[in-house]
């Protein structure tokens, strides 16, 4: 399950809907706790797929290396990541499980149709390697702001 | 000897006994990585691919730069360096 606030949720959500037509993405960080992830910060970040940002995105390794940098001076670490799917379905992709190596870590989608945010959905990248890995469905929780800590900007 | 640490990405940590980083020795980018893989063997596949040749989705960071552009696994390495391991992350729809 992914826990995070309403604030930083409609911040992801919001971040789809600024970068429409293009895919937008993201970092999130936080605490893994057995089953439970939950987001504490979220890192907006550069798409450098700028040749095909309409249905491509990529986050530069470099960005991520300062991103996880500034997450574990706050005791957070990387529990999954964002992204947005311009006028399509809140669903991955034959692209996106291909390019998925994260195991353990969420891989939240926004479907943004006609600019706006429709649906949000989580999937956990579960697997041992790059032959058995797959998707699998998992909740979003949205707590209330203020439920949890103080919301950290970045 | 160099003696520089690897940064070790949340997905791989159950290959070092949830380790977030390694201490390791090697005067080379290479070096270094085959010193983690001797201490973690179970790591040695999910980067190296069976031609022996790093994936390549995994990139791979001296302090902050990309190795490709330096020596790629040739590059040096210092006392106190950082290594990042750290694997791409895109897709799209």
């Amino acid at each position: 399950m992914l826990r995070i606030d309403k604030e930083r949720y409609e911040a992801i959500r919001r971040h789809g809907e600024e970068t429409y037509p293009h895919e937008c993405c993201g970092v999130l960080l936080g605490q893994m706790d057995g089953d439970t992830k939950t987001v504490k910060s979220i890192a907006r970040a550069g798409n450098t797929r700028t040749d095909s940002a309409h249905n491509r995105y990529n986050i530069d390794p470099k960005e991520l290396i300062r991103i996880l940098r500034e997450g574990r001076e706050r005791g957070e670490v990387e529990i999954g990541f964002y992204h947005s799917h311009p006028d399509h379905p809140a669903r991955w992709s034959p692209t996106d499980l291909a390019e998925a190596h994260w195991f353990g870590c969420s891989y939240v989608i926004t479907s943004v149709e006609k600019g706006k945010a429709a649906l949000t959905n989580s999937f956990e990248l579960t697997g041992s390697d790059e032959a058995d890995k797959k998707f699998v469905d998992e909740k979003i929780e949205v707590i209330p702001c203020g439920a949890d800590t103080p919301v950290r900007r970045l | 000897m160099a003696i520089s640490k690897i940064l070790i990405p949340t997905p791989l940590r159950q290959y070092t006994g949830k380790a977030p980083s390694v201490e390791v020795s090697g005067g080379t980018v290479r070096e270094a990585l085959a010193d983690l893989v001797s201490k973690h063997p179970d790591l040695g596949k999910q980067l190296y691919a069976e031609d022996g040749k790093l994936r390549a989705f995994v990139n791979v960071y001296l302090n902050d730069e990309d190795v490709r552009y330096m020596q790629k696994e040739a590059t040096a390495v210092a006392d106190g360096d950082s290594i990042s391991i750290v694997p791409s992350i895109a897709g799209g729809r």
